[in-house]
């Protein structure tokens, strides 16, 4: 029927249409704040404090305010993340109500939307345990926000061991945890770290969350008991307040390059695991 | 004569004293290297283990906390004032005027809502098309770049959304359309963009996941490629692409940064596609720098709301999933 034939053609195109729409957004967003960004970009913008509320002067502090976070944040979650995928995936009976437990609440901690943890973060960790606006605050509450992140990954990773590899161990007499210790968690790295380099990629990105418990201090922070702003804060309050947009171009720019190199590195990393794992 | 005696004698006990002492500190180390011994082998076989394995629940546990404390402080900060303002008042009067102690949230919610559909409205057919596209059409080196690209998309801040829309999108509005172009449209673009790859990953999987065995059996009977995408591949994938749809909507719902930056955030019902809007999320992170008693209270009372919703397409989703896997079963 040539009828459907062209109804086929037609149909062809318009899905090689979506696909090319959809590179064209990427480009269009990425290609725009580079071309912007990198005019900005110089050793004295990385390099100085901002002055008069960032109008003039660099982004130094935030560089270090979000470093902090993301690190510190990281550093809390990590442990925790990866300890509830072993516990999930090695010790915990599958059928049982607090593995159902655990991944629900997994499942809704990821679903929670960034400005109800910003919401928590604020009531919780600034007021009632009176960290008040301080990078302990912005990392504590980024780290239960990456958590499920890190948790899922490493608990895929981990389900990707082969089976062989823990009866092999066991049969030689290792007991359980030094199975996991040094087989299972050494082959299930990559993916682990993986679960980390994304987590890393959503904590630099945040902002709403970050807004309301790390505050939007410009000081250089020296402590985690500081009030710190982080690069994202500050490209959202130099565009809303319309202060310079050449420095939010040039913080965009960072951001992204940043970005970028994260999801290289995930990248990297989970080729490494399919290697491995195959 | 007799100290010298006496000395020795006292030499000979003293060396006797010494040697029993030395056969009682022998004996008391051996019998310590004896429990070391047996701490050693018990330590690597028993007390580490439970040790360790009690830890790693501790970090499970400490999760479920994490989302208990949540729940409990959003609540008991925004329930109070819901109570006393009445749940239909709050949710449905249109009065925002935190000054004179008024709290309606009816715009926002309303708000919300219009900005969610309006950017599900064009968003889920284009992702859907791409996913067909990634998981059937295209061949697969062109499949392994999309798939970078969309995670790429998805790896984009939304503070960078909402930068660009502010600094391209509104613009190409206001000068094309009319209006101030800070506006539902720029938001419902902005946020389209943003559940792109929740949509295109979700649904993709799930195209990806019907069994090849359908497919070959369809084409072996004589239906086109279409034809089996449309009839069979879609129909068996149709929980997998429900379940992107509802997460795209929880994302979409709980945005913020992108669109503040865009939108406008008038708190009143926008009555066209170029008027501002106001979601909820927009206020809360609008006000919260500057509200106290009552009015904080209602910033709290809206993420409470938010709250509810985001656990209830939770339960949608579980809903979804367990009748997806029925429908697998039989």
């Amino acid at each position: 029927m040539p009828g459907t034939r062209i109804g086929e053609k037609a149909l062809t195109c318009l899905l090689y249409l979506s696909a090319l729409i959809i590179i064209g957004i990427l480009l269009a967003i990425v290609g725009y704040i580079v071309y912007k960004g990198l005019a900005m970009i110089n050793l004295d913008f990385i390099m100085q404090a901002p002055r008069r509320a960032g109008k003039e002067g660099g982004i130094s502090s935030t560089i270090v305010g979000t470093l902090y976070l993301t690190v510190l944040s990281l550093a809390i979650a990590a442990p925790l993340g990866v300890g509830t995928a072993i516990h999930l995936e090695e010790y915990a009976q599958k059928e049982s109500y607090f593995a159902y437990l655990v991944t629900l609440t997994a499942e809704t901690l990821a679903a929670i939307p960034s400005i109800i943890y910003g919401l928590f973060g604020f009531v919780f960790f600034v007021i009632y345990l009176k960290l008040g606006w301080s990078i302990w605050s912005g990392s504590l509450t980024l780290a239960i926000m990456v958590w499920p992140t890190i948790t899922r990954t490493a608990q895929e990773a981990i389900l990707s061991v082969p089976r062989e590899y823990r009866e092999n161990s066991l049969a030689l007499g290792a007991s359980k945890w030094q199975t996991i210790r040094k087989i299972v968690i050494p082959a299930a790295i990559p993916g682990i770290v993986t679960g980390m380099i994304l987590a890393l990629g959503r904590a630099i990105g945040e902002t709403a969350a970050v807004l309301l418990t790390a505050g939007t201090s410009l000081g250089m922070p020296l402590s985690p008991a500081d009030p710190a702003r982080s690069m994202s804060v500050h490209l959202y309050m130099l565009a809303m307040e319309g202060l310079s947009m050449e420095r939010a171009f040039g913080t965009a720019f960072l951001i992204i390059i940043l970005l970028l190199f994260i999801n290289y590195l995930a990248n990297r990393s989970m080729s490494l695991l399919s290697h491995n794992g195959g | 004569m007799n100290g010298i005696i006496e000395g020795k004698i006292t030499a000979v006990k003293q060396h006797n004293n010494r040697e029993e002492k030395s056969q009682i500190l022998q004996a008391k180390a051996g019998r310590w290297e004896r429990i070391l011994v047996i701490l050693r082998k018990s330590k690597a076989r028993f007390i580490p283990e439970i040790l360790v394995e009690k830890l790693l629940m501790l970090s499970a546990v400490v999760s479920i906390m994490a989302l208990l404390l949540i729940s409990v402080f959003i609540f008991s900060r925004g329930v109070p004032l819901i109570a006393s303002v009445g749940l239909g008042d709050f949710l449905f009067s249109l009065e925002w005027k935190p000054i004179q102690g008024k709290f309606g949230i009816g715009a926002m919610f309303v708000g919300s809502l219009l900005l969610t559909s309006a950017s599900l409205a064009w968003a889920v057919p284009l992702g859907l098309l791409t996913a067909i596209f990634m998981a059937e059409i295209a061949p697969p080196p062109v499949g392994r770049i999309m798939t970078r690209m969309v995670s790429l998309l998805a790896g984009i801040p939304s503070v960078v959304y909402g930068f660009f829309g502010l600094v391209i999108i509104v613009p190409l509005i206001r000068n094309y359309l009319g209006g101030t172009g800070m506006s539902v449209l720029a938001g419902a673009i902005i946020l389209g963009i943003m559940i792109l790859p929740t949509i295109i990953n979700i649904s993709r999987d799930a195209i990806q996941a019907v069994p090849l065995v359908y497919k070959e059996s369809s084409l072996a009977l004589g239906a086109s490629h279409y034809q089996t995408i449309g009839r069979l591949i879609l129909p068996a994938a149709s929980s997998g692409i429900i379940t992107a749809v509802v997460l795209a909507m929880g994302r979409a719902i709980g945005e913020t940064m992108a669109v503040v930056m865009v939108t406008g955030n008038a708190a009143i019902i926008p009555d066209s596609l170029l008027a501002p809007l106001r979601t909820m999320t927009s206020n809360i992170v609008l006000e919260m720098g500057y509200a106290a008693g009552d009015h904080q209270a209602a910033l709290f009372a809206t993420g409470a709301i938010l709250f509810i919703f985001i656990l209830l397409l939770n339960l949608l989703l579980n809903f979804i999933r367990r009748a997806g896997k029925r429908y697998a079963g039989n």
